[in-house]
């Protein structure tokens, strides 16, 4: 079983946190902390694992981890889990990542930490590895995009159009206009 | 209306989505907190409105926060509310936030099974598939009860998406409720055959997890897995599958001979080479002919860990540490490669390295292996890192009863060494507990260790760290100095060290403040024995003023300590005092008759104040009082301590007119009697407990005598002399039957010895020594290796035949466990190994220990988790199935709500099932319920000899019901589990009478005990199966006291007519 999966950057800054054991959220910070500074301090070129000791289960556990440039995947595993398994599995995971994002960086992650989510839901269930084949994955994670894309059509298209400005490269300043004004505006005009 | 929406959908234009939340977040870093608080309150003004999109908008913002660390529990109902929007994209949000902030003890969770069953029966794939995800992180028992059957529904679903989440799903019902798993098994084993691949991985890695935790149940299923093995090209499924292998073979070694070769994948290879290990020690626990295989099997591993891949070289040690579980000797020959490890840059490569060291250490290399460890504590940074160092370096030494170590000297140097290396480490208890038994149980180097304490007290920093446990060591300092008094070198200087108040714990002082006293005691011994009034005074004086600074201490054990002892040396004085003015003149050589040759040797150390004492002067009265109380002092603390096992207490047997369950006092009312409708007249006869004095004493006796079951809200129970003698009855039968029992007969032979206080009679090893010469280097441990390695070559030098490794091989879990063998075992040794350094202290291993007691911990160990789920799932899935479970089933999918009721009904009177097999369930009870009662260790009651009428079942079932307050937290989960124990066993002899039953029980306990103990042997590798089952036995028992407990919360009450006190009894 997985008992957690934590991507967080070389600041150890939490890009997605994912616990299939209830903790609550300050001590879901604290275990992200303490896995950040173990695994920070380790050399790209020693071994991948690590024993978790008392963050999250106990002597059964393992912390199997992989460094992409500025990101950390960390898998918080038992022994019913093979380790070298899981490397495969964070392998096949960031791979779908970038399938997904078109090389994938750590900014698609921080804006888009709901579809993450998503596509990590495709490989990991409830803390049980769901599929390791990456094209099945992503044939999933495409018909449930073209199904929010179909529910949303004409109505979500002046929001798609709002976002799209925002996200253009604006000055800052633009960016942070306070829009909602204008809504109160369209309210008072009592038609 | 076309207005409002256009409204509606302008206002959702401009509201903050999540990537603006983010944007902001990253804009807004120096008032991050400030802006989130806003953003929060946007979000709770968002989450007002109708329009499901704006929520789940929020929503999804609010998920992104909670992974900042928020909580966002408030919103629980906003979630379900996005959760059953019917748009997908909605649904998805809601799930999201559901998964990551719900859990399964969320009030809310009731409020979604309707929604939850909706989803799963959509017609949208995507739906179902989203609701399965999110239910897999969030589960309650009440939602896989409820949800089971629909899931199960599922799993045969035309949808491969769905079946291969379904599958993955019920694992996570059948944890919650695991009445599940025997109605869905034959579907589960069904979906191993899918045609679609990723239906068959998902049943594949249910069934492994199901396995791990109960492999025998799935023997059966082997055939299967081999054939997909065979044709499977999916790696991650045959890892799994080898896994599972791994996890079978143990139990049927024919399947490991089918495993053969691997294939290119290494992940592959090295689950193969675990696997085969697994295989070969199962195999050669039972024939000794297979070393070559694991020759073969370490000499891969080799191959591994000499790799330059790092995690190769990390599994190569795991896997090697397996081995050495069983085969030490293979693993010892590539000692240089696993030393070679322990200089690795990887800290987990080191440690997987220090784990293999512990089976690494013979005699002759064992200086050396700590001596490298401590040069690696020196340069090692990273605290935890170095505890870790500092634990195997005790541990490797103290493995089997020190039986590596061979001059304790050097080990005391190593600790002291340890201490003051290490002052921040969190083992100072370890090494205090060390220090205290090597102290004790070698009497050989006492004197040594008693100087090296004192030395210790007085240059041990106590402001070093504040926050590590090292300060301990003073503890066992302070006490060796003041228990072996006799053989400190400098006796007062110590004295004036303990005196001297340090910054340590209250319960540090408080042992200072004793062996003060002991210390004192000693030296004036000493100063009576030669004559010297005036020492003893000086020793008064020194001691009452160091006294004061303890006297104003703020720690109450201190302070009384130090109080007594004040006025004890007040006491003292006032008779020196009133000798001092009663005495005339008198001369010191009419004293005492031992005196004359004690006090010329006086004179000669020294003779000043001899002479000027003499002139002073003492009667003969007032002297001899004064040796009175010299050697009162002493005799306080006079005899030995002997080390005496954990578990002697056992070997108490238990009186037979004593009756722990009858109260010595009047219990308590219980604290919720007065809801139960019995209750109220026991509250009107009986005070609280608090209120007298007689009844407090009762609490304290109650709870000793509670053994562990931690309820107290017993109620008085009143037993009539008839009664009192049937129950005597059945519980001597019980304690004959019963092989853990300690039987009358036995207990005068061994018993009776030890209530003799005989301590004479423990026998000791004493041996003659040869204490090495002192020579002073600058690392002080070393020197002992050095001289070792002196006596060594010479040693090689002359003895020509030299049998290797004989005392290697108890490297492990040998340790052996009955005084008398280990004596033996140790002569054997040394007469063996003419190579092997000669042990130049003994440890006095003699322990007196009960019969069937063992000194390993493993009986801990097994107390351990006692709620993991996976124990209710070990059912006999290959038993003729069932046929009230799907009806069951059923019944409860067509009424949900009323579930709970239902499965009640199972334990009462009502259904027809209850009709079938009334009486053996009831029979079943009783004996549980039995077992509820405290001490179930001492005396096991013969629940037969109870008469099951109905007024004594509501009794007891209401007494449960009130210590169930305590246990409701994990009631629900085990409530269940237990109904499937009870309807699962006794179906076959349903008819039979009680007795029968009774022992139908204790029969499958037996076995079930055994085999889990067999699977402990396997793992640890150690013997004595039988006094390890007659521990697991006991925690057999309890462990169904407790479950029972917690099932009696669930049962349904029947309103109680005549429910006070008459005939109100346990089953004791």
């Amino acid at each position: 079983m997985i008992k957690a999966i934590l991507v967080f950057n070389n600041h150890g800054k939490p890009r997605l946190s994912k616990f299939y054991q209830y903790f609550n959220e300050d001590m879901q910070q604290q275990i992200i902390k303490e896995t950040f500074q173990l695994v920070s301090k380790r050399d790209d070129n020693v071994c991948n694992f690590l024993e978790g000791g008392s963050l999250i289960g106990g002597s059964d556990y393992k912390l199997i981890y992989r460094h992409y440039a500025t990101l950390y995947f960390v898998f918080c595993v038992d022994s019913s889990e093979s380790e070298l398994g899981i490397l495969d599995l964070i392998q096949v995971f960031v791979e779908t990542l970038d399938k997904c994002f078109e090389n994938v960086c750590e900014l698609d992650l921080i804006f888009h930490a709901d579809a993450v989510h998503h596509i990590l839901s495709e490989l990991v269930m409830g803390g049980m590895v769901l599929q390791t084949n990456m094209s099945d994955i992503l044939a999933r994670i495409e018909e449930q995009n073209k199904l929010q894309k179909q529910e949303a059509g004409i109505s979500a298209a002046p929001a798609r159009a709002v976002s799209a400005v925002k996200s253009m490269n604006l000055p800052q300043q633009i960016k942070d206009i306070k829009l909602p004004d204008l809504p109160q505006a369209i309210k008072d005009l009592k038609f | 209306m076309a207005l409002k929406m256009v409204k509606g959908n302008l206002e959702r234009m401009f509201d903050k989505n999540l990537t603006d939340l983010v944007r902001g977040i990253r804009n807004n870093k120096d008032n991050e907190a400030k802006y989130i608080a806003q953003c929060i309150e946007e979000i709770k003004q968002e989450l007002r409105q109708d329009n499901v999109s704006v929520k789940s908008n929020a929503v999804a913002k609010l998920t992104y926060l909670q992974m900042c660390g928020y909580d966002i529990s408030w919103a629980g109902f906003n979630i379900i509310e996005v959760m059953s929007s019917n748009r997908f994209t909605c649904k998805r949000i809601g799930y999201l936030a559901a998964s990551q902030c719900f859990h399964p003890d969320s009030e809310l969770l009731m409020l979604t099974t309707n929604m939850i069953r909706k989803d799963l029966s959509s017609t949208n794939q995507y739906d179902a598939g989203v609701a399965l995800s999110g239910l897999s992180c969030f589960i309650s028992t009440d939602l896989s009860r409820d949800l089971a059957n629909d899931i199960m529904t599922l799993m045969s679903s035309t949808k491969p998406y769905l079946r291969m989440k379904a599958v993955l799903m019920m694992y996570k019902v059948f944890l919650r409720y695991p009445e599940a798993l025997r109605p869905a098994f034959p579907k589960l084993k069904e979906k191993l055959e899918d045609p679609d691949p990723s239906v068959q991985s998902a049943a594949v890695n249910v069934i492994c997890e199901l396995a791990r935790k109960n492999p025998k149940n799935y023997l059966s299923l082997a055939p299967i897995f081999f054939k997909l093995m065979t044709t499977s090209t999916n790696n991650w499924m045959l890892i799994k599958i080898i896994k599972l292998f791994g996890a079978l073979t143990p139990l049927e070694p024919r399947l490991g001979k089918k495993l053969i070769e691997p294939t290119s994948a290494m992940s592959l290879l090295y689950e193969c080479i675990n696997t085969v290990i697994a295989v070969l020690i199962s195999i050669s626990s039972g024939m000794p002919n297979h070393s070559a295989s694991i020759q073969l099997c370490v000499q891969k591993l080799r191959i591994l860990i000499e790799d330059s891949d790092q995690n190769l070289k990390y599994l190569g040690l795991l896997a090697m540490s397996k081995i050495l579980k069983t085969h030490p000797k293979s693993v010892q020959t590539h000692k240089d490669l696993i030393l070679a490890c322990l200089d690795d840059k990887d800290e987990s490569i080191r440690l997987r390295a220090l784990d293999l060291l512990y089976g690494m250490v013979s005699k002759k290399n064992l200086m050396e292996i700590v001596r490298r460890l401590l040069g690696h504590m020196e340069r090692a940074e990273g605290s935890s890192y170095r505890d870790e160092l500092l634990y195997k370096v005790i541990e490797i030494c103290s493995q089997g009863s020190y039986q590596y170590v061979t001059n304790f000297e050097w080990y005391l140097t190593v600790l002291v060494e340890l201490i003051l290396l290490e002052s921040g480490s969190r083992h100072g208890r370890l090494i205090a507990a060390q220090l205290l038994d090597v102290a004790i149980r070698v009497q050989a180097v006492r004197t040594f260790a008693v100087n090296e304490m004192a030395t210790l007290l007085e240059t041990y920093p106590v402001t070093a760290a504040p926050n590590g446990t090292m300060q301990e060591v003073l503890y066992a300092a302070a006490w060796i100095v003041g228990e072996f008094a006799t053989h400190l070198d400098g006796p007062e200087r110590t004295l004036g060290v303990l005196l001297q108040p340090k910054p340590v714990a209250g319960h540090i002082q408080a042992v200072y403040v004793q062996n003060a006293l002991k210390l004192f005691a000693h030296l004036v011994g000493e100063a009576v024995r030669n004559r010297e009034p005036s020492a003893i005074d000086r020793y008064c004086q020194k001691l009452h003023e160091g006294l004061r600074a303890y006297l104003s201490s703020a720690d109450i054990e201190v302070q009384e300590r130090a109080s007594s002892v004040y006025f004890l040396v007040a006491l003292l004085r006032e008779s020196l005092g009133a000798a001092d003015q009663t005495v005339p003149l008198g001369g010191l050589l009419e004293l005492a008759p031992d005196a004359p040759v004690v006090a010329a040797e006086g004179e000669e150390h020294v003779p000043d104040e001899t002479t000027k004492n003499a002139t002073s002067g003492y009667a003969n009265a007032s002297w001899d009082e004064i040796e009175q109380i010299a050697t009162d002092l002493q005799g306080l603390f006079a005899s030995e301590l002997n080390p005496v096992a954990p578990k002697a207490q056992r070997k108490v047997q238990l009186p037979e007119d004593l009756d722990l369950d009858e109260w010595i006092n009047q219990p308590p009312p219980s604290a919720d009697a007065s809801s139960a409708d019995g209750g109220s007249s026991d509250e009107d006869k009986f005070p609280l407990f608090l209120t007298d004095g007689a009844g407090r004493g009762g609490a304290g006796g109650e709870r000793e005598t509670n053994g562990g079951g931690g309820s107290r809200s017993y109620k008085r129970i009143e037993y009539t002399q008839e009664e009192l003698d049937k129950m005597r009855q059945a519980r001597l039968l019980e304690q004959t039957n019963n092989p853990n029992y300690l039987k009358p007969a036995k207990k005068k032979a061994s018993s009776t010895d030890y209530q003799n206080d005989g301590y004479d009679d423990i026998p000791i090893a004493e041996i003659a020594l040869e204490v090495p010469l002192q020579i002073h280097s600058t690392k002080r441990s070393d020197k002992y290796l050095m001289d070792a390695e002196r006596g060594t070559r010479v040693f090689v030098g002359k003895g020509g035949s030299s049998r290797k490794g004989k005392g290697e091989k108890g490297g492990t879990g040998k340790k052996s466990k009955r005084h008398g063998k280990k004596n033996k075992r140790y002569s054997d040794e040394s007469d063996t190994e003419s190579d092997d350094p000669k042990p130049l202290h003994v440890v006095n291993t003699v322990i007196e220990l009960p019969e069937g007691a063992i000194l390993s911990d493993t009986e801990d160990k097994n107390n351990a988790d006692p709620n993991d789920p996976h124990r209710a799932l070990d059912i006999d899935l290959d038993a003729p199935f069932d046929d009230d479970y799907p009806v069951e089933m059923k019944r409860k999918s067509t009424n949900t709500n009323h579930g709970v009721m239902l499965l009640r009904d199972a334990d009462g009177s009502t259904n027809a099932k209850a009709t079938r097999r009334a009486g053996t369930t009831d029979q079943c009870e009783e004996q549980h319920q039995s077992r509820h009662r405290p001490s179930s260790k001492h005396a096991k009651p013969d629940a037969s000899a109870v008469p099951a009428d109905g007024h004594t079942r509501e009794k007891q079932k209401k007494k449960k019901k009130s210590s169930d307050k305590e246990h409701s937290a994990g009631g629900k989960k085990t409530a269940d589990t237990m109904m499937l124990m009870i309807d699962e066993e006794p179906t076959s002899k349903g008819g039979d009478e009680t007795k029968g039953a009774t022992k139908g029980r204790t029969k499958k306990e037996d076995k079930m005990g055994r085999e889990e103990v067999e699977e402990e042997v396997d793992a640890k590798g150690k013997r004595k199966k039988h006094s390890k089952k007659s521990s697991k036995h006991h925690h057999h028992h309890s462990k169904r006291e407790e479950r029972d407990r917690e099932k009696a919360g669930y049962e349904e009450m029947p309103a109680q007519a005549g429910g006070n006190g008459t005939g109100s009894k346990d089953a004791i």
